[in-house]
């Protein structure tokens, strides 16, 4: 099944989301898309399955002009779409999921076993290794994407499209999950890969086209093409893609957690018996799938979490901090950059002034006179303007909303509060998630600059290129355990994978649990 | 120029609300023209129409503030109709019990019963809130009631002289009385009960400005209403806050005590209130939960109030229930208005698109 955008136009009030896309797609193939955030790829994309529709322009299936209005029209067209974030309703079965809103059997009776068998047969055709029966809250994250699969090919889909769909498997699952989306491609299917890490392009696809602005300004064959150029055409500029940092000098040690659990609401253990040290001028980091006990581990270092909830030591500084909530452990020199930014790390109607004093806001020099109770404008006039400043924020408008800013520069003001605290020891997590490559770069010199002025680093991130470029040290966390210690500049992505998921070898098609 | 832009919506809105009431009108047989003369012309009269208007107006603006503060603490207070019956009360009592203490002495004391009356009112929902996660829409609800019960039960077996045919207090001493501006506005006549309070509700909006806006302590209410989480990880304890926010949006509400009991009756007068903790819902929503604007939504309600007496004494069809119909409809309208702008915000939203990342992940 082919697909063409022809003259795609859409714009959103100001902003030309989308500006004479031309893109084909042969039947057959495996084609990325790439482009940084606001490139308008998930716009293109969503004109293609329904959900907008485009202000002008054509779009073609199977060399025929279409008219798409709405997802229904899409599928109809045996167009299926896998978005980042499941659409699944976690107590029903992989069955009922699929059949929701397309129903087998008459108008009152529901015929699952018929559904089941078929669902059955696709999963072994595409050597899916699902069980229809099996609930989904009782499936991995790799198995839940495959449901989502099933769920398209169930439709009768031709044509995938798959938005950012590696962001939550591990580089076992991501094999895995390359090797069905071949054999879908090799059954005749169409496939449609929306993302922005370029390895697992040239990994997986068979042409590129490359977004910027809302235009189209590359079209390559994987084959011709390299990351470095991918990333050239994705900017529009040179883009250093190795983070250059000189050798670390280690100095005292700043933290040191000793046997530190953490309970979760169900009583589940979330962290167990953690124990590691940080030393001033290093950055250790944590690699690890997504939901291992790494974001308890940051918030109980932070004191975000109910002291009931946490046991063990931790000691910064040599001073047992576990007795001082968030606010004393800030003004202890501990920074805290957030995982997710717009949960905890911004207000996001407040202005970037006031967020630029989070945390900060009741002492000098954000507040003034009797009794410091007064917001004082000029303070936080200048502290706002060295943010913007030193961390290259865009636009440089203390006034705007923070929701008014795009997530690189969301993240860039953030890390500027954060590190002109200025910190003795710097929590940090998924510093990089949501933004551009340019401000993926800065950043990340950034994080090298604080290390080398002797701040303690702990990084958590789920990008494992990532962790292993900063990190001097590499700890792997796997279901609430520190799997290994690695040192980044040796072990493998294949090593750290395999602690990733327990120490065990790749686990086969059928994930892990 | 961006408050212009606020005060546009509610604007519409009132006008909205307007029209379909004179439709109404029309269709109920009489000339809107005249009912709406008749309506705005009597509030707007001097001195006895705009006397009045202000008088009605200074309750909605307590209890219009006392919303709003809650509401930018992220905290919905239906409660502040039970608060401002336990503030009167407690006010009465005060100016009762005390009723010798000479006036500079017993208008501050009877003021600061009224404030805490409400604070504490206002607080044990927060409390419940805080310490055992249960919603204040609910326990705030209750207390209302409670509230009602116990003032009805104060005045009915305590306080009420022998043989009052009235369900009413003993009256306060004279030196708790608070004056009327009547005896300083030339033209104003003292029977129109418009009083000091006015004054400390317009006050009372400066006030709720600087703390919001100015101070750290409005900064954490306002951080808390927008983002918890966030607010939590700048070291706010929320637990704190949700208790803080409430006491003073119970104090606010409470101050309705004062104009009630100091500034008009001069003794607790049970079932005082004309929902006016209800109405300061609608009023903080018309007021966009900023102080200049609840003073301008509550002189709205007011006018309506005050307009409501010769529509329906001077209109062939026409009853005062049109003044309940346009309230309704502003109430509407507003209500609109505010899904009208979210949904305006999420295309605006598309079109950061792609980007605007509420996906995680995503370059």
């Amino acid at each position: 099944m082919t697909l063409e955008l022809r003259g795609i136009t859409k714009r959103f009030g100001a902003v030309l989301a989308n500006d004479h896309l031309d893109i084909t797609i042969p039947s057959g193939t495996i084609h990325a898309i790439v482009g940084e955030n606001g490139a308008g790829k998930s716009t293109a994309m969503r004109i293609a399955y329904g959900f907008y529709t485009a202000d002008s322009g054509d779009i073609l299936v199977d060399g025929q002009v279409r008219e798409i209005r709405a997802p229904r029209d899409a599928i109809a067209l045996g167009i299926g779409m896998v978005h980042q974030h499941f659409m699944l309703v976690r107590p029903m079965t992989v069955t009922e999921n699929i059949v929701l809103g397309a129903e087998p059997g008459s108008a009152v009776s529901l015929d699952l076993r018929k559904a089941a068998a078929s669902i059955r047969a696709l999963s072994e055709e595409f050597k899916l290794a699902v069980d229809p029966d099996a609930t989904i809250e009782n499936l991995s994250v790799g198995q839940q994407q495959r449901v989502e699969l099933l769920k398209a090919l169930y439709r009768r889909a031709g044509l995938l499209i798959l938005d950012e769909p590696t962001a939550v498997l591990t580089p076992q699952e991501v094999d895995e999950f390359f090797g069905i989306l071949r054999r879908m491609r090799d059954q005749g299917k169409t496939v449609i890969i929306i993302t922005h890490k370029l390895s697992e392009v040239l990994a997986i696809s068979d042409d590129v086209t490359v977004m910027r602005d809302g235009r189209v300004v590359g079209n390559v064959k994987t084959s011709d093409t390299t990351a470095a150029q991918l990333a050239r055409l994705m900017v529009g500029r040179e883009v250093l893609l190795r983070v250059e940092k000189p050798p670390a000098r280690p100095g005292p040690i700043v933290l040191s957690v000793k046997d530190l659990s953490i309970g979760g609401h169900d009583g589940a253990r979330r962290l167990e018996q953690v124990s590691f040290d940080v030393r001033g001028g290093e950055i250790v980091g944590v690699a690890g799938v997504e939901g291992n006990g790494q974001t308890e581990l940051i918030e109980a270092l932070a004191g975000l979490l109910p002291e009931s909830r946490v046991s063990g030591s931790i000691s910064f500084s040599g001073r047992d901090i576990r007795p001082l909530d968030a606010r004393h452990r800030r003004e202890a020199g501990i920074a805290h950059v957030p995982e997710d930014r717009h949960r905890r790390g911004l207000l996001l109607e407040f202005s970037l002034a006031e967020n630029v004093i989070l945390g900060v806001h009741y002492r000098a020099p954000a507040v003034r006179g009797m009794g410091a109770v007064l917001l004082n404008r000029p303070g936080i006039q200048q502290r706002v303007d060295l943010v913007i400043r030193e961390f290259d924020v865009r636009p440089p408008d203390p006034s705007l909303p923070a929701r008014a800013l795009s997530g690189g520069n969301q993240q860039k003001l953030i890390i500027g509060r954060e590190f002109e605290l200025p910190p003795i020891l710097l929590l940090i997590s998924q510093p990089t998630r949501g933004v551009d490559i340019g401000a993926i770069e800065f950043i990340h010199r950034k994080i090298v600059a604080m290390r080398d002025a002797g701040c303690a680093v702990l990084l958590v991130s789920a990008e494992l290129e990532e962790v292993t470029a900063l990190a001097d040290r590499l700890l792997v966390m796997h279901n609430g355990h520190i799997a290994g210690e690695v040192d980044p500049a040796r072990a493998t992505h294949e090593q750290i994978g395999m602690l990733m998921t327990g120490g065990h070898a790749p686990s086969g098609v059928e994930g892990h649990s | 120029m961006t408050f212009l832009r606020e005060l546009l919506f509610p604007l519409i809105a009132v006008l909205c609300a307007f029209l379909v009431g004179a439709i109404v009108v029309l269709f109920i047989g009489d000339s809107p023209v005249e009912t709406y003369r008749l309506l705005l012309g009597s509030a707007f009269s001097w001195p006895d129409g705009i006397g009045y208007t202000l008088f009605f107006a200074t309750p909605l603006i307590f209890t219009g503030l006392a919303v709003a503060v809650a509401l930018r603490g992220g905290l919905l207070n239906i409660g502040a109709e039970g608060q401002l019956y336990v503030a009167a009360f407690a006010t009465a009592w005060v100016g009762i019990k005390l009723a010798s203490f000479p006036a500079v002495l017993l208008v501050p004391l009877c003021c600061v019963a009224a404030i805490a009356a409400g604070a504490v009112w206002g607080a044990i929902p927060g409390l419940l809130k805080a310490r055992f996660g249960s919603h204040e829409v609910i326990n705030t609800i209750m207390l209302n009631f409670i509230a009602v019960a116990l003032v009805g039960y104060l005045t009915q077996y305590h306080y009420r002289i022998p043989g009052d045919p009235i369900m009413e207090s003993a009256p306060i001493g004279n030196a708790a009385h608070i004056a009327r501006l009547g005896r300083f506005v030339p033209g104003l006549p003292e029977r129109i009960p418009l009083n000091f309070a006015f004054l400390l509700a317009l006050l009372a909006s400066w006030l709720v400005y600087v703390l919001l806006w100015k101070t750290k302590w409005g900064y954490e209410i306002r951080a808390t209403g927008q983002n918890p989480a966030a607010a939590e990880y700048g070291g706010v304890s929320i637990r704190r806050q949700v208790v803080l926010t409430m006491a003073i949006s119970g104090a606010l509400a409470g101050m309705v005590g004062i104009n009630e009991v100091l500034g008009y009756r001069y003794r607790y007068y049970d079932g005082f209130s004309d929902n006016y903790g209800f109405t300061g819902i609608a009023v903080a929503l018309l007021g966009r939960n900023h102080p200049l604007g609840v003073i301008v939504a509550a002189l709205l309600f007011a006018v309506l109030q005050r307009g409501g007496v010769p529509v329906d004494a001077f209109t062939q069809l026409v009853s005062k229930d049109i003044v309940l119909i346009l309230q309704a409809l502003v109430i509407l309208f507003v209500a609109a208005e505010a899904m009208f702008r979210r949904s305006g915000r999420r295309w605006q939203g598309a079109g950061g698109s792609s980007g605007q990342a509420t996906a995680p992940g995503k370059i």
